[in-house]
């Protein structure tokens, strides 16, 4: 456990590590609080062109556009929400992975409650039913007792 | 008796399921509906393709109704809906504002110049940029806005005679008379 | 000619899998011997067809047989023979032909595999995969012949989607496909135990290996696609929630569900309806996946041929083979009768808890890949749901799932109780919490969310490592002999869960450490420049051209240096396909057992200096999701080489003396 967690530790550790080297390349945004912000919201955003890809993994000519405006709305100070209603009023809630909550999407996002609420039910349910069963549970049979005999001395494994 | 229905459930939740099946597949998921119907047009100050220097605005048409056309040279459908366009154009006094979308003024005006001038008035997105805020996703798209410069109408697509016909003519008759 | 020997051998395959459907099932309910006999026969016949039409197809496609309108679509003159191999089973009629191929496979497998099972249950089971054969070879010849001829002939084929021509493809489909069909034998177990009305512990026995070695298939089908996707698709990410991935995913939630109430079922007689309700499910999410994949019905980023009328004929074969076996349960289940009784705290109710949370997790899944179309289908606008929303729904139904895979493996079958259970965890628990809480801390993190999510991971992964060390210490204490015999004793079902488990624990590590720790640039570079991430260092050397057989490529050299020393060379390429002029990204990836340096070439910057956008990656322990993956087919592969299995064949015959000892009961004794 202990080399474990030290691999851990040294693989990780490394992370702010680095040091800058002569000839450091160039970020293609100089900002890296607004640059990771606008990958973030690329990835929310879907790209409308494409099969199924959020416009921060597309290079289609669209995406490539949306991408610049996220940027440039970061840099002129608009927040998250602003920059969403920004796409949402142009494009519809199909822009958006993270679908907003409405009547109309009330059952996907409580959904899953619901399924897990019916499931616990079903199961309290079903427990309770057994578990009666078995306090009345009978006794063993005899080849249940030979059985048991024949491992308690030994005789089969 | 109970139990007995209980253990119809999955067999009712599939049918449910291939009820929305059978309909889906008759859908076109990649068919987005726009959020600007029933909005105003979105403000743009594009320079005429023709005349660079003549700024045109959604202004310029209140009081009329007009169809923008989001167009470019670049674009196979955009040929394949130009015969109806013109037709449009020729048969109706309905303005018709083609906006080219994300191409260069010189090819647009050369490709006018080779298939036909359907338009009243010819516009240059180069950048896209306008075309952003009336939501264009890809060349052809065709918006009818009204008199009050209220989008009431989006085509996505190439438009055809049938979609001329039963949709666009009419609602042009229909808000020609509001 | 080689074709037409293909389509012939289909058809006949048809005609053979007609008689397995039929026949041997009449046979079955009738008491008809002579009928029933049929099934191994026809089984074993129709797969000899359906190798020969798939070698046929496979022969077209090496021999660039463009007069074969499936081959002229998708491959070409240039393309590697490997591929042209591969594009067999790259098209919508090809896949479908490796589906119906590995059906017959499986029927064949059970015909070999079966000679201690009662003839009426093979018959039944034959007789139930051969319908399911039937519809979808009447699927393939009527609407997606592999073998249709193209008239005139072309000269040059299309060539294979850039996507598919990579090793990936060789591999995945088929293990995909494996596993995906082999969901069919379960389903066949099933529904013949219902039309037989025998439904026991040697029924559950029977199921058992089919279904492990089938989720054995998937596991490895699903990790082959998403390291695909993580190299090919030059965005390191592993796992997008597309629909097609979703598609896989539900039936393996299933089929692990199912997996482990067929344990239950075995061991104690108990859950039978339940599971066989699973076994159908699991089977149904397969062909429901394929329906989903094939019909274009939903939008997905693997953009295969659609069309409607091939949507309605997977649709009509779902309406008969999942309505059918449904309403068969729906009616035959009362029979089945309810089995061993057991209280709340025991090994059974772990696992009954443990398959509501995969088959919640399952419906929550198809719950968000279907609700797009539910919500247009009702008029009520387009929405897309994408991975915010599965991530925010599906870790919190994991976590619980984790804390009872701990508990399940050390419970006591029939009955446990609390402080039985606390003596045997506390250690764990206590181990759990200190690395929980620590680790965060000791990799320094600080910000409240970052270590949150971390803890959890932690949590999860520790909680399943020593919860399952105790399982083990529990299973060896009273054990005699030396550390070495102890362990050596323990049977390989039990190791096969120990693995598979810790197989668990070690996918959550590394989705936990890759989540929290890695670190991605977006840099411009020039020849000569470096970018520096972690304690490695990327330098840019050159830009180069590489041309292969059907692509052009810009090719970048790297050097890759740890702590300035020089470890490697790394050539990531953007691909540009002759016949698709499609550019493609081809990451190079340093790889290791802690993690990747990931780099990859976005966009050529027009300076004049061969300037290029890059992507570069560090991304720690990524590595370990698919060692884990790996770590739980292994485990898998374990359980089934259990040597019960292979005494089982031997007992059948010889009805074993005593019946299966339950370890509650012995403790009373």
């Amino acid at each position: 456990m202990k080399k474990f967690l030290l691999a851990c530790a040294i693989s990780v550790m490394g992370c702010w590590g680095g040091m800058a080297v002569a000839d450091e390349a160039m970020p293609t945004e100089n900002d890296p609080v607004a640059q990771k912000r606008a990958v973030e919201l690329a990835l929310k955003l879907r790209c409308l062109v494409c099969q199924n890809q959020s416009i921060a993994e597309s290079d289609a000519e669209l995406a490539v556009d949306l991408r610049q405006q996220v940027r440039e709305q970061i840099a002129a100070g608009r927040s998250d929400k602003e920059i969403i209603t920004f796409m949402t009023d142009r494009y519809g809630d199909f822009v958006l992975y993270e679908p907003p909550m409405k009547p109309a999407t009330l059952l996907l996002w409580i959904g899953p409650l619901l399924l897990l609420a019916a499931g616990v039910v079903a199961m309290v349910f079903l427990l309770r039913g057994r578990s009666q069963a078995a306090t009345e549970s009978a006794p063993l049979t005899e080849a249940e007792q030979a059985r048991a005999t024949a491992l308690l001395e030994g005789r089969e494994s | 008796m109970k139990k007995k229905l209980l253990l119809l459930i999955p067999l009712v939740v599939f049918f449910v399921l291939a009820g929305f099946f059978v309909v889906g597949l008759g859908l076109n998921p990649k068919e987005i509906p726009s959020p600007l119907i029933g909005k105003p047009v979105p403000a743009f100050s594009l320079p005429d393709l023709n005349a660079p220097e003549k700024a045109v605005t959604p202004q310029d048409f209140l009081g009329q109704v007009w169809l923008l056309n989001a167009w470019a040279s670049w674009c196979v459908s955009c040929k394949t809906e130009h015969p109806s366009l013109a037709r449009l154009a020729k048969t109706s006094d309905v303005s018709i504002i083609g906006m080219l979308y994300r191409d260069k003024p010189e090819n647009g005006s050369e490709w006018l110049r080779r298939h036909g001038d359907p338009f009243t008035v010819s516009i240059a997105d180069a950048d896209g940029s306008v075309g952003i805020d009336f939501g264009v996703i890809g060349t052809p798209e065709t918006f009818l806005i009204d008199k009050q410069g209220i989008i009431r109408y989006k085509q996505t697509g190439p438009i055809n005679e049938e979609v001329l016909n039963k949709k666009i003519i009419p609602m042009i008759k229909e808000l020609k008379q509001l | 000619m080689i074709p037409e020997i293909g389509q012939f051998a289909l058809v006949l395959a048809l005609l053979l899998v007609m008689v397995q459907g039929t026949l041997p099932l009449i046979g079955a309910s009738k008491g008809i011997s002579a009928w029933m006999a049929l099934s191994r026969r026809t089984a074993q016949g129709a797969f000899f067809f359906l190798s020969l039409a798939l070698g046929c197809l496979i022969y077209s496609f090496i021999v660039n047989d463009f007069s074969v309108l499936n081959v002229a679509n998708n491959s070409n003159t240039k393309l590697p023979v490997i591929y042209r191999i591969a594009a067999s089973w790259g098209s919508h009629e090809g896949s479908i032909m490796m589906w119906v191929f590995m059906l017959g496979m499986w029927s064949c497998a059970v015909s070999i595999f079966s000679k201690h099972l009662p003839e009426e249950m093979v018959a039944r089971v034959l007789g139930v995969m051969g319908c399911v054969s039937m519809g979808l070879l009447l699927f393939l010849l009527l609407t997606s012949n592999p073998f249709d001829r193209l008239f005139p002939v072309p000269l040059e084929g299309r060539d294979l989607n850039p996507l598919l021509q990579d090793p990936g493809m060789i591999l995945h489909p088929p293990m995909l496909y494996m596993g995906y069909v082999g969901f069919s034998v379960a389903f066949a177990f099933a529904v013949a135990a219902l039309l037989g009305g025998r439904l026991d512990a040697t029924w559950a026995r029977w199921s058992r290996p089919w279904t492990t070695l089938a989720w054995c298939f998937l596991t490895i089908g699903i990790l082959i696609g998403s390291w695909w996707a993580y190299y090919e698709l030059g965005w390191g990410g592993w796992w997008f929630w597309d629909p097609v991935e979703n598609a896989s995913l539900m039936p393996w939630l299933v089929g692990t569900a199912l997996m482990h109430s067929l344990a239950v079922t075995e061991k104690r007689g108990t859950f039978k309806v339940w599971t066989v309700l699973l076994a159908i499910c699991t089977f149904s999410l397969s062909l429901l996946g394929t329906f989903l994949v094939r019909s274009g019905i939903l939008t997905s980023v693997h953009a295969f041929a659609v069309d409607p009328q091939r949507g309605m004929f997977i649709l009509a074969l779902l309406a008969l083979v999942i309505g059918g076996s449904l309403a068969l349960f729906a009616f035959r289940a009362p029979k089945v009768g309810t089995g061993g009784t057991f209280k709340i705290i025991s090994r059974e109710s772990a696992l009954l808890a443990n398959n509501v949370l995969l088959a919640v997790a399952c419906g929550t899944v198809l719950l968000g890949t279907l609700y797009p179309l539910f919500l247009d289908a009702l008029k009520l606008g387009k929405i897309s749901v994408g991975p915010p929303y599965f991530e925010a729904v599906f870790v919190p139904l994991m976590a619980p799932l984790v804390f009872l895979m701990g508990v399940g493996a050390v419970a006591r079958w029939k009955e446990a109780t609390l402080p039985d259970l606390w003596a045997r965890l506390r250690w764990a628990a206590a181990i759990t919490l200190v690395a929980a809480v620590a680790l965060p801390f000791i990799l320094g993190r600080t910000s409240p969310t970052s270590v949150a999510l971390l803890a959890l991971g932690f949590a999860m992964a520790f909680w399943i490592i020593t919860a399952s060390l105790a399982g083990l210490f529990d299973r060896v204490k009273y054990v005699e002999g030396s550390f070495r015999e102890k362990l050596a004793r323990q049977p390989r079902s039990f190791w096969g869960m120990f693995a598979a488990h810790i197989g668990v624990a070690v996918f959550i590590i590394g989705v936990t450490v890759v989540k929290g720790f890695e670190i991605e640039r977006d840099v411009r570079m020039t020849p000569g420049d470096t970018v520096a991430i972690s304690n490695y260092t990327f330098r840019f050397e050159s830009m180069g051209e590489r041309t292969g057989p059907n692509f052009h490529a810009s090719r970048g050299t790297f050097e890759l240096s740890k702590n300035g020393k020089p470890v490697r060379k790394l050539y990531p390429e953007k691909r540009m396909y002759f016949a698709h002029g499609m550019p493609m990204t081809e990451a190079a990836i340093d790889s290791g057992i802690f993690g990747d340096r990931y780099v990859s070439l976005g966009e050529p910057i027009n300076d004049g200096k061969d300037s290029w956008s890059v992507r570069v990656y560090h991304k720690p322990f990524v590595t370990w999701i698919w060692y884990g993956c790996i770590l739980m087919t292994l485990g898998g592969l374990l359980a089934i080489s259990d040597r019960r299995y292979r005494v089982s064949a031997r007992r059948e015959t010889a009805k074993p003396s005593l019946p299966p000892l339950e370890p509650a009961k012995l403790e009373k004794a």
